[in-house]
């Protein structure tokens, strides 16, 4: 039993990560129908900037999480405007295999300059972040998970429902036609969603880099597993993409601990097919308001 | 004149030719009636001001559009709105997720960050009906709802010229009548000028000042609005009423039409 709780203690904290860094998958593919493939590499990027930020320029831990993130929206920002944007207009197809692309670059670049080794950041998570409760316990770098996911979750949630910003980018997602009439700014909620997408995925990378160490196969590989996530969620629900990583999560996890390790990958996706077979619009897709 | 539209060509696809020498003039603080029958080319002569045809991929291949004095055929939606031109779209368009008053709040657009309470306040004056539907989706509000919606909408923007693309379309005869008045209302009230495109020529020439008749892409006919009312060719063929008065039926209407070509 208390194997068990701690399977799933860990399973869902890793879940959080998974289901915030899908949910800028999600924001992307709401606002502007574009899957984006280099997801990934946006995880890597955060993780290695972090890394050159915090053990190479030895700057300060708040301050290298802050200019971390600075640089992911920025970079998300920047890969809109030079990358999406001519091809807005052009078939979908043409822009996600652009993605294809970026991601391949990304890669390159990354492995280029650090190669294909493991990194590690300095331990730096105080050790009365863990927690325990009886024998089931949460490592220092699930609390922070839990807490930064949180807080993010909290903050976007503040902005899209209250801001006019986080309005106006939720009102080209729901009719982009009707946005463009009322002088919505389309292509820069493009590039926000951008911006805010990369941003996240950099905090998931970051602290993916403490879990697991920063290694750019294995960064850009979690990248994929938005897919079984969104998927899952339902790829137009942001909160779907929280709940669906959760889920991936927590099966990963109880597939790792009890059958083994090495199918910690395949399970999941095997529990998806079976789900989409009975909700082929993921457990949250958005249903269509017929009246109108 | 606010808006001059100067001799328009427009082509869809490059191919599609739709207008064919469209001229039209909006003295400012009027209501202008657009009329003509499906397809005449209504919609895509408000879309060509309002800068839409683009992501249709259509795009003004002659003449020009000014618009307070400068021209505006090459620039973009975003480009457009922010001078004042605001387009309601046909078929009422609503943000279907979003709450009624989180759509009207998107008609703060083009002047992101300025307090919008008061313009608010103003559009549930005009539409009260909207106040008591503030926090409900707007996918769940009744057609005459969502009509009132996305012309308070458009009212948040503080426009200068309102385009509205047939706004009596599929509502009661009771709504439309209800919804003309406002028109009207905020025409006198607010001072905005208005192109009123419509199949609906009875209400609409009821509150314009001025009419155009449109079809085939080629204006045919245009004048003060009273005139039109009482033109005969128009009285048969686009308010139904026949020389002797009587109601013509629908399909005496349409083949007429067959028949006759303006022009
Ligand atoms: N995006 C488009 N591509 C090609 N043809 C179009 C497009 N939109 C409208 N048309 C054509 O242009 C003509 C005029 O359409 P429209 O301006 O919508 O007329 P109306 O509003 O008067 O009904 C129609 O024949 C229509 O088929
Ligand atoms: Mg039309």
């Amino acid at each position: 039993m208390d194997f068990f709780l701690q399977l799933l203690v860990n399973g869902l904290s890793i879940g959080f990560l998974y289901g915030l860094s899908a949910m800028g998958f999600v924001m992307i593919f709401k606002s502007s129908s574009v899957l984006n493939f280099a997801h990934g590499e946006l995880i890597a990027f955060g993780a290695y900037l972090f890394l050159v930020l915090c053990s190479w320029a030895q700057l300060s831990l708040p301050l290298s999480f802050l200019l971390t993130l600075a640089g992911c929206f920025l970079l998300g920002f920047a890969v809109e405007r030079v990358f999406l944007r001519p091809l807005i207009g052009e078939p979908l197809i043409f822009v996600i295999m652009l993605t294809v692309g970026l991601a391949a670059m990304f890669k390159g670049s990354i492995l280029l300059v650090f190669g294909g080794n493991l990194h590690t950041y300095p331990d730096f998570l105080p050790p009365w972040l863990g927690l325990t409760w009886g024998s089931v316990s949460l490592q220092p770098v699930y609390t922070v998970t839990l807490i930064i996911g949180t807080a993010f979750l909290i903050l976007f949630g503040l902005f899209f429902k209250f801001s006019s910003q986080g309005i106006y980018m939720r009102s080209v997602a729901d009719n982009q036609r009707a946005a463009l009439s009322l002088g919505v700014h389309v292509k820069r909620v493009f590039a926000l969603s951008w911006a805010i997408a990369a941003l996240v995925a950099g905090m998931s990378g970051i602290v993916l880099g403490i879990i697991n160490g920063v290694n750019v196969h294995d960064l850009s590989g979690i990248g994929l597993k938005v897919f079984p996530v969104v998927i899952l969620g339902g790829l137009d629900s942001i909160g779907g993409a929280i709940i669906g990583g959760i889920i991936i999560g927590v099966l990963e996890a109880l597939t790792g601990g009890y059958i083994s390790p090495s199918l910690k990958d395949v399970i999941p996706y095997i529990v998806l097919v079976f789900i989409l077979m009975v909700k082929p619009y993921g457990l949250f897709g958005q249903v269509e308001i017929e009246r109108v | 004149m606010l808006l001059t539209i100067n001799n328009i060509s427009v082509v869809y696809s490059d191919v599609i030719q739709v207008l064919k020498g469209v001229s039209l003039r909006v003295e400012e603080g009027q209501i202008v009636s657009l009329l003509g029958g499906n397809g005449a080319g209504k919609t895509t002569t408000l879309k060509a001001v309002s800068g839409l045809l683009k992501p249709e991929n259509g795009r003004v291949t002659d003449g020009e559009i000014i618009f307070a004095g400068s021209p505006i055929h090459n620039l973009s939606p975003e480009e457009i709105t922010r001078k004042g031109i605001i387009q309601v779209l046909e078929g009422r368009q609503p943000f279907k997720y979003l709450t009624v008053e989180e759509n009207l709040r998107v008609g703060t657009a083009i002047r992101f960050g300025k307090p919008y309470q008061e313009d608010l306040k103003l559009v549930y004056s005009y539409f009260p009906a909207l106040l008591n539907r503030r926090k409900m989706k707007a996918g769940y509000c009744s057609g005459g709802e969502l009509q009132m919606l996305v012309m308070g909408r458009a009212l948040m923007a503080h426009p200068r010229l309102l385009l509205l693309d047939e706004p009596s379309l599929g509502l009661a005869p009771l709504v439309v009548r209800e919804i003309f008045g406002i028109i009207k209302r905020i025409n006198e009230e607010q001072g905005t000028t208005i192109v009123l495109v419509e199949q609906n020529a009875n209400m609409a020439l009821q509150i314009a000042h001025y009419g155009y008749v449109m079809e085939n892409g080629k204006i045919v006919m245009e004048g003060p609005a009273e005139e039109l009312r009482e033109n005969p060719d128009i009285k048969e063929f686009y308010l139904g009423v026949s020389a002797a008065g009587a109601l013509k039926s629908y399909r005496d209407v349409k083949s007429y039409r067959r028949r006759k070509r303006w022009l």
